[in-house]
């Protein structure tokens, strides 16, 4: 029923201790995401993480990666991704210079240099396939509402039972299958069989408290005045009605931006200087600036 | 696993099936197969658990909360309530009881003659009898055919554009290792997207339900490529109600899924909301509401500028336009204007047909 494991992923043997690992790679979870992880290796299930751009969801992926020692392998989806992207392709100049390679030989058996062509060694691996190939690994499936459904179509195949077949191959099987991260910011609403197929995952903006740990973990160098004060104003700016409130992945640049400038304080001077960061729009930069959003703690 | 837990999670996920969570047979698997994992003794185990094998969007969460607290608090959840409240709503003919021009006793089934149904395809919709109604409903049915199309990422064989590897390796194979034939690819294209917002407020009605008809017709002729919603005090998603092949069932489901049929318009609010879903990207928006905005004009002008600046073109479906001396005067529509692409009338049949056929090209 559960899947087995391999390596690191067998001594991780509670939510709370898969926290912890993830903790000192410098990424806080809270229970309900430490949960989702460790019930992700434990089940074999894909995690499917939805919520706000810019809330953590491909860092979850990364971090997962270090603390499993496994490489990271990522899809970047976009729409009229295919096949021959995410899956696996032939390599046609190869194909092309052993086709004459052969005739040069004067081999025309026909059925023989056509085994020889679709050979393994000829077929380029393309993130899913590698990721099936590769023990252990992290697959990440970055965006997938960017995506179209024909795409989501061919992952479900894929994430039912970890194998894919090349027709001119065979089928090619995974001996114990991929940690796999699917994130989406939810543009649009993915297909129910393939949500069926995971373990689904809302993340939030973190609360006050977690982001000014977030923001100490991360810029060892950041004051706890500095903190609390950027991550106050975060609060405030996503409380604002924006168009784009800023993630976790903003303050963090933003926070980042201060210190790069020496400032000790977030003064409504720093603010306006280090707006760029934090708000890329410019309706909400005018807004924030009107109704005075920065600066105070 | 012990047989009390297996009952009580089936029974929790009925009770989560009750309250509108798609918490199925196979989820319910995963559920069991997550707590063997965690320790069903633990609340917070049983919680998360739950929480992640059973939903499946963040609409469900809210709900999951509640049924968790009514099931594992000792209570019994609250009994099944399909989907939202079903609000009592005005029928489409209701709007003509009482009307001048009502004549209900005439017998369904009109003798057309060819002249008869041209001057009918330029009558003001809101003047005509039961019948003629029906008449004009049906020729609506079949509009939609066309669609614009867009370039696609995808390819397709063809004889003109770049080299189809995967093709011409095949060819050679066949012809034992000689180019002979070099086969080529080209992107496909697929429809544009449509977004249709039909207003359904009080000095919309006249036109409200010939209107969701057209967007019957635009949702059944590309039913992945068509969003419809409807906008009175709040936006409300059509599109799955409307997919009812049957016109009258796509009608009744539509009509119960509208929660403020004949209210105000709070166009600039809903545009907003539109604009979250991030179905307008690229897509041909069409917007159908005689501007009477209840709201903050100014809101309605900055929304339909973002609309602007994020959709491939923004038509406007004024009913009144089609009347004889109108001016664009409400505030809602003169702040509206500067952004719209296409202004044009939705009073008549001719008039959706013109509509139908500018959405093939545009």
């Amino acid at each position: 029923m559960l899947s087995k494991l391999s390596g690191r992923a067998a001594d991780i043997d509670s939510p709370t201790r898969l926290a912890d690992l993830l903790d000192q790679q410098a990424y806080l979870a809270d229970e309900g995401l430490a949960t989702a992880c460790f019930l992700a290796l434990r089940m074999g299930r894909p995690l499917f993480l939805e919520g706000e751009a810019g809330v953590g969801k491909t860092e979850l992926a990364k971090t997962l990666a270090t603390v499993l020692h496994a490489p990271l392998i990522r899809l970047q989806c976009y729409e009229g991704l295919d096949a021959a992207q995410a899956l696996y392709d032939w390599d046609f100049a190869r194909q092309l210079l052993h086709l004459k390679a052969a005739e040069a030989a004067g081999i025309t058996d026909a059925a023989k240099l056509e085994g020889e062509l679709y050979d393994r060694r000829f077929l380029i691996a393309r993130p899913l396939l590698q990721a099936l190939e590769t023990q252990p690994s992290v697959l990440l499936v970055d965006e997938i509402d960017r995506g179209d459904d024909e795409f989501e179509a061919f992952l479900l195949e894929i994430l039912s039972d970890y194998t894919i077949s090349v027709p001119e191959l065979g089928t090619i099987r995974a001996s114990s299958p991929p940690v796999v991260v699917v994130t989406s910011n939810r543009t649009r609403e993915v297909h129910d069989a393939l949500k069926r197929r995971c373990l689904y995952h809302w993340l939030e903006h973190p609360p006050f408290d977690r982001e000014v740990a977030i923001l100490q973990r991360r810029l060892p160098h950041c004051s706890e005045t500095l903190a609390r004060q950027v991550a106050r104003a975060a609060e405030r700016l996503r409380g604002a009605d924006l168009v784009k409130p800023p993630g976790i992945a903003e303050t963090l640049d933003w926070a980042e931006a201060l210190l790069t400038l020496g400032a000790r304080d977030l003064d409504p001077g720093t603010a306006a200087a280090t707006l760029g960061a934090v708000l890329k729009h410019r309706e909400d930069q005018t807004a924030a600036l009107r109704n005075g959003l920065f600066g105070g703690t | 696993m012990a047989r009390d837990i297996v009952a009580t999670m089936t029974g929790f996920a009925r009770t989560l099936r009750a309250a509108g969570v798609a918490a199925d047979h196979e989820r319910t698997q995963n559920l069991l197969r997550a707590l063997s994992a965690l320790d069903a003794g633990v609340p917070a185990d049983v919680y998360w658990a739950g929480r992640l094998t059973l939903c499946a969007s963040p609409d469900d969460l809210a709900r999951y909360d509640r049924c968790f607290t009514a099931y594992f608090g000792g209570l019994r959840a609250a009994p099944a309530r399909p989907g939202a409240p079903v609000v009592t709503v005005t029928r489409h003919t209701a709007a003509f009881d009482g009307h001048p021009g009502t004549r209900d006793t005439e017998p369904e089934i009109l003798a057309t003659s060819a002249t008869e149904a041209e001057t009918l395809r330029h009558r003001d919709v809101a003047g005509l009898s039961a019948a003629e109604r029906a008449e004009v409903h049906r020729l609506l049915a079949l509009l939609g055919g066309h669609r614009s199309r867009r370039g696609s990422r995808r390819f397709t064989p063809s004889h003109r554009g770049g080299l189809d590897h995967r093709r011409t390796t095949r060819e050679m194979l066949r012809r034992g290792g000689e180019v002979a034939a070099l086969r080529r690819r080209t992107h496909r294209t697929r429809p544009r997207r449509v977004v249709l917002v039909v207003d359904v407020s009080g000095s919309m009605t006249p036109y409200a339900d010939t209107l969701l008809r057209l967007a019957h017709a635009l949702v059944r002729s590309e039913p992945r490529a068509t969003e419809a919603f409807s906008a009175g005090t709040r936006l409300t998603r059509l599109t799955a109600e409307l997919r009812h092949r049957d016109p009258g069932l796509a009608m009744d489901a539509a009509s119960a899924a509208i929660p403020d049929w004949s209210g105000g318009t709070r166009l600039g609010e809903e545009l907003k909301a539109l604009l979250t879903l991030h179905v307008a990207r690229g897509a041909t928006v069409v917007i159908a509401s005689d501007g009477w905005e209840r709201g903050d004009a100014g809101l309605l002008g900055a929304q339909m500028a973002r609309l602007a600046r994020l959709a491939h073109r923004v038509i406007w479906v004024n009913p009144h336009k089609g009347h004889e001396g109108y001016e664009p005067l409400t505030a809602g529509m003169r702040a509206a204007l500067p952004y719209i692409d296409d202004f044009v009338a939705g009073h008549s049949l001719a008039a959706f047909e013109e509509l139908a056929e500018r959405l093939g090209h545009a």
